[in-house]
């Protein structure tokens, strides 16, 4: 059954239990992202100290698979040089994108990997990713990626 | 028992339906559910369509060999018929490239004619600005919704809008001081796509005309599924979907009253919708040709027709009566569910087969991810209703619409379905 496939345990984990969710202050740049097929939506805050992703912070409203990307993305990259938080983002996007084709690399993306699943469904990869393109946005609007 | 009431035999219609015989997701039987976004196709509409392709094929209203005669009668044919099924002359409908596009067709004839009112006195009834106001319902589909905003925006004159009830009802509460003297036109739906509601329209037409306003009826969801009679209903203009009714895509109909579609400026302009043409300027054919520029949707028309005789020999009463059973046995059946909101009526007054709700605890489109995996197709999202859900606090729902090729096994499955979502998600 390929649903246990795409709604792995980790993924239902984060989503009953999300990591770091809720905004928080200071934060550098905010990004709100929807999908307008859906109506899923996130808003997402990033507060960078120098070269590092400081916090991460988020609200957001939707279905399992885009609110528990958001919880692993928080775990990815909070702490994290701004340079590696982009190579786990270029990594989960690939997974994402990949059509199942795509092996996930455990050190790079650590609970990400659950969502190799998903990558199957193509109508859900925008859910996948919702998260991960607002702290993209995020970011370079508080001019991380220049950094 | 007549032919009237007799239930349909839905094994025979299924076999019509090649689609239905597949099977999805590891060999599961397919359920459509998902017929108010699009219907499948009967043998008899895509052998028409085919049959048109193959022997008769030429561009329309041009040329004079045979081949083009065909074509144009071929076309003007399926005109007749589809005017004949919803009770109006087929000067009267005018082919778009789909529903949306008909009531952008008068949403834009109505700003266009603000613009020419000054010079053309026949289009000054269309026109609106300041002061004038728009009346929509917060129960609209996107479609018959934003095209309404931007003519506002254009034009400076006001949207307002109906309210809907808890049960999913339009509020009627106030019909007097939301149609007033400034009113132009009244847009709203004739049978909510999320909700299933049919909305009264005789109230709403009499109010209108009193005070001189038009009425737009989006009538996507309710000719498919039943007995519609749009000069009986007294609407000015009417929208349907080919493709909703077992036609072909890329294909919408434009009803409009004979005398106000005369009266009324072109919206897309060109090719075969003019009368003259010279350099300073140009005039415009009678309707419908006036309405339809460029080189119509001729196999596509074609096969509308076809779709129409299928419906016809079905008998839409009977279509109407079969749907209503599976709605009421899919609502009773949701209701024996603990923690599910069927968002609309609960019970099968004035309602059509559109039954939406949410699932507490699980996301639609996880519920909808669930249903797939058993091969029940449904719709998840705000089906192009944002509004309608933001009104009844919920960000999305789930969507089961049935049509006259499902049956109480289709239900079945799907309640059974519904309750492997809750299992699956862990939620009592």
């Amino acid at each position: 059954m390929q649903l246990q496939q795409m709604y792995q345990e980790i993924i239902l984990d984060h989503y009953k239990n999300p990591h770091g969710r809720g905004l928080r202050d200071p934060f550098d740049a905010e990004s709100f992202q929807v999908n307008p097929t859906c109506g899923d939506e996130v808003t997402l805050r990033v507060r960078l100290d120098g070269d590092t992703v400081a916090d991460v912070s988020y609200d957001g409203q939707g279905c399992s698979i885009s609110q528990a990307s958001t919880s692993v993305l928080t775990d990815l990259v909070v702490g994290r040089p701004v340079v590696e938080a982009f190579g786990k983002f270029d990594a989960f996007v690939e997974l994402m994108h990949g059509r199942g084709t795509v092996e996930p690399d455990e050190d790079v993306l650590e609970d990400g990997i659950a969502f190799a699943g998903v990558a199957k469904y193509p109508a859900r990869v925008k859910c996948a990713l919702l998260g991960w393109m607002a702290f993209k946005d995020a970011v370079a609007k508080a001019g991380g990626e220049q950094r | 028992m007549t032919a009237v009431t007799a239930p349909l035999d839905v094994d025979a219609l299924r076999a019509d339906f090649p689609i239905l015989g597949r099977t999805v997701r590891d060999g599961k039987r397919l359920v459509y559910l998902d017929s108010g976004a699009t219907a499948q196709h009967p043998n008899q509409v895509l052998d028409a369509e085919a049959a048109f392709l193959r022997e008769h094929n030429a561009a329309v209203h041009r040329g004079a060999h045979q081949l083009a005669e065909e074509a144009t009668d071929a076309y003007e044919d399926a005109r007749a018929r589809v005017a004949a099924f919803v009770g109006v002359s087929p000067d009267e409908v005018v082919f778009t490239k789909n529903a949306t596009e008909g009531i952008n067709l008068v949403a834009y004839a109505m700003g266009n004619a603000a613009a020419v009112s000054s010079s053309e006195p026949e289009a000054a009834r269309f026109a609106l600005g300041p002061g004038d106001e728009i009346v929509v319902t917060e129960m609209e589909h996107h479609a018959n919704l934003v095209p309404w905003q931007q003519l506002a925006q254009r034009t400076g004159a006001t949207l307002r809008w109906f309210g809907v009830t808890d049960d999913g009802r339009l509020d009627l509460s106030d019909v007097d001081s939301v149609i007033t003297a400034r009113t132009k036109v009244v847009a709203f739906t004739h049978q909510s796509n999320v909700l299933g509601t049919v909305n009264p329209v005789a109230p709403l037409v009499d109010r209108a005309h009193a005070v001189g306003a038009l009425v737009v009826l989006d009538a996507c969801q309710s000719v498919p599924h039943s007995a519609v009679d749009f000069a009986a209903l007294g609407v000015d203009f009417a929208v349907f979907s080919s493709h909703k009714m077992l036609g072909p895509y890329g294909l919408g109909l434009l009803y409009g009253r004979r005398e106000l579609l005369a009266a009324m400026p072109p919206f897309l302009t060109g090719g075969s919708m003019i009368e003259t043409v010279r350099m300073e300027g140009s005039t415009f054919a009678a309707p419908p040709q006036r309405f339809e520029a460029g080189t119509p949707m001729t196999s596509q028309a074609v096969g509308l027709g076809a779709a129409v005789d299928y419906l016809t020999v079905v008998g839409m009463d009977r279509i109407a009566a079969h749907e209503h059973t599976l709605t009421v046995a899919a609502l009773d059946g949701l209701a024996e569910i603990p923690g599910i909101r069927v968002i609309g009526p609960t019970d099968g007054v004035s309602r059509g087969g559109a039954v939406s709700f949410v699932v507490d605890g699980v996301h639609p489109h996880d519920a909808g991810q669930v249903l797939d995996d058993q091969g029940i197709a449904v719709r998840v999202g705000h089906h192009c209703a944002w509004p309608l859900h933001r009104r009844l606090g919920v960000p999305a729902s789930v969507r089961a619409s049935f049509y006259l090729y499902n049956d109480l096994a289709d239900v079945d499955a799907f309640l059974a379905g519904v309750r492997e979502t809750k299992r699956f998600f862990g939620v009592a």
